[in-house]
């Protein structure tokens, strides 16, 4: 196990080298020379040609990279263009409020998906069953952007119910003030994690059910909360990889709910940078998300293998 | 989708041999999604979809782009507007019917050329096997690393907005999990005993590759990509949503889904349109998808 754990390791740090030199390049495809990308366009010359020393962008861009790299390990990701302070406080600050979006996320879209999915399983080919593929259907098929504004309909514009935009006042507490803020986007956020869990869970459960060891148990008359114990108990190792992406996914891809609500996460610090073209913020927020990804991505791994012995990769 | 297509068909037609797929397999197909009610239906959603947008210059009521301040926003039904107006005055309908022609091209040109390339990456990397292998596949864990979402509006965040952009960027999401479906697939194949016979034979690797491992792996790496193409609409509408992609004042369903924000107070109903034709035509897809698989008896 030892042996594996670091060899799993070792293996993440060049996916991580890769995933930051994807994150570098982003500066490079941008159209133009990559120096108007960094600094606003209305510095003095001396200035620019500064700049561009200190980046080492007069260099070939390996030594670019390098310089850039180590830059990034120090924690500083550069200034943004727009408002000239350093993107790594802001980023902080943004993704925290981003993390309190997905992990209610998450939390609605597990548990939804876990019932639904198991439901489905338990009650195979009758009408609880096509209800339960029903909304996972809908749920992976839903553009977000869209339930979003159609959440803002009903909850905020005729009901009155609920805020439309924003995280409440200040620093975030977890209150009644700035929970009612959070409900709707985490609803909407949640509804692709629950149908792509609820798949999983109908597939995974389904397929443990027709193995012979099931068929063995049912046969020497084990109850229900028994059988019960026994599904889970294969199930957690896939379920549980798979909840680990999405929560990735939720992390780094709530760009468009963050959006439709103003929550004013990573995602919004992505769209206000897209829309001011601020390319130091995209990569900065990119390469922070993705580099939470490889380390999620990781964890997911030594923990499925932890629990089952069976995944582990060679 | 005719990309794909006259692919396969210049390749069979310059190899007389044709490929060999016993003719039961595909009657059976065609039985079993004839059998399939949900897909019978959705195809045909799909269809009348496909032709009310291919045809929509003759069918749209007004000029899509023709705006007027004095009818801004106006309700359904509204002097001969079958669906009322948007913000700037012009023909929901007919906005509609146009929109749907950028929103189904940026959904489907980015997973055809991801089959494209990732599939033939991916039977390359399955069929070679070795460093070949290794190379591609260490490759695409990089792109793996990224949540698709954020990905795509990285990319395209950086090229700017554009058509052509947003086609890149999708694509570039798209490759890699077509490549890993490619790859696991061929090497299943390429493992059986008869390609191992057929080699044994004296076959060269063109001959193994076009006779025995392309006709048992396109099939099911074409089901993956159907499956993606529900995603690619909603992750391409969801671009134009951005800014990204599609620029006004053309119409594109995300993009007429975010310049219709600021009516959801006064014309809510109006407002979701958009939306609804994205969900319509991602629920379709992904049922159609799925219809497929199982008729065409694919696992993974």
């Amino acid at each position: 196990m030892l042996l594996y754990i670091v060899r799993r390791v070792a293996y993440a740090i060049p996916i991580a080298l890769l995933v930051s030199l994807v994150c570098f390049m982003l500066v490079h495809i941008a159209p133009g020379d990559p120096i108007d990308s960094i600094v606003p366009p209305d510095t003095p010359k001396e200035a620019v040609e500064q700049v561009r020393r200190e980046y080492g962008l007069d260099k070939p861009l390996p030594v670019q990279f390098a310089v850039w790299l180590s830059h990034v390990v120090q924690g500083d990701l550069g200034r943004s263009i727009a408002s000239r302070r350093p993107i790594a406080g802001d980023l902080m600050l943004a993704s925290g409020k981003t993390f309190v979006l997905a992990v209610t996320a998450a939390t609605i879209g597990f548990s939804l998906g876990v019932a639904l999915g198991s439901l489905a399983a338990f009650f195979q080919g009758t009408w609880i069953d096509r209800l339960c593929v029903g909304f996972a259907v809908a749920g992976v098929s839903v553009p977000h952007y869209w339930l979003g504004m159609v959440m803002v309909i009903i909850f905020s514009v005729l009901l009155a119910a609920l805020p439309a935009m924003g995280a409440g006042p200040s620093d975030w507490v977890w209150d009644w003030v700035h929970i009612r803020f959070l409900i709707l986007p985490a609803i909407t956020l949640s509804v692709i994690p629950a149908g792509l869990i609820t798949r999983t869970v109908r597939g995974t459960v389904i397929e443990i059910l027709n193995q012979d060891f099931i068929t063995t148990l049912r046969g020497k008359g084990i109850r229900r909360s028994g059988l019960l114990l026994h599904v889970v108990k294969n199930a957690a190792p896939t379920v549980l990889a798979v909840m680990g992406l999405q929560f990735g996914y939720l992390m780094g891809g709530s760009i468009l709910v963050e959006s439709v609500f103003s929550w004013p996460g990573t995602g919004m610090m992505l769209n206000n940078a897209i829309f001011r073209r601020d390319i130091p913020v995209i990569q900065g927020a990119t390469l922070v998300l993705a580099m939470f990804f490889v380390l999620l991505n990781l964890i997911v791994d030594l923990v499925q293998t932890a629990i089952d012995p069976r995944m582990r990769r060679t | 989708m005719s990309v794909i297509s006259s692919q396969e068909g210049r390749l069979s037609g310059r190899n007389p041999p044709p490929v060999v797929v016993s003719p039961g397999y595909w009657k059976g197909v065609v039985r079993r999604v004839s059998r399939d009610r949900v897909t019978l239906i959705c195809g045909a959603i799909l269809l009348v979809m496909l032709l009310i947008i291919l045809f929509a210059p003759l069918l749209a009521p007004f000029d899509p782009l023709q705006g007027s301040t004095g009818r801004r926003l106006k309700p359904v039904g509204w002097q001969g507007h079958l669906l009322g107006t948007d913000e700037l005055g012009r023909d929901m309908l007919s906005r509609l019917m146009y929109g749907g022609r950028y929103s189904w091209f940026l959904g489907i040109a980015p997973v055809v050329v991801a089959f494209l390339i990732g599939g033939g990456l991916g039977i390359t990397a399955g069929f070679a096997g070795g460093k070949v292998n290794m190379l591609i596949m260490r490759a695409t864990d990089v792109f793996y690393a990224f949540p698709s979402v954020l990905l795509a509006v990285a990319i395209s965040g950086a090229l700017g907005p554009g058509i052509f952009n947003a086609i890149l960027a999708l694509t570039l999401v798209f490759i890699p999990p077509m490549i890993r479906v490619s790859e696991s697939v061929t090497t299943s194949v390429r493992n059986l005993d008869y390609v191992e016979a057929a080699r044994a034979t004296g076959a060269g690797s063109r001959r193994l590759v076009r006779v025995h491992v392309l006709p048992n792996v396109l099939g099911p790496i074409f089901v993956y990509a159907t499956t993606l193409v529900s995603v690619s609409m909603i992750l391409a509408s969801g671009l134009s949503f951005l800014g990204l992609g599609v620029k006004p004042p053309e119409a594109e369903w995300g993009l007429m889904l975010n310049t219709l924000r600021t009516a959801i107070y006064t014309q809510p109903l109006l407002a979701t349109l958009p939306g609804v034709c994205i969900f319509t035509t991602s629920v379709c897809f992904n049922l159609l998808s799925d219809g497929l698989r199982s008729a065409m008896d694919v696992r993974a």
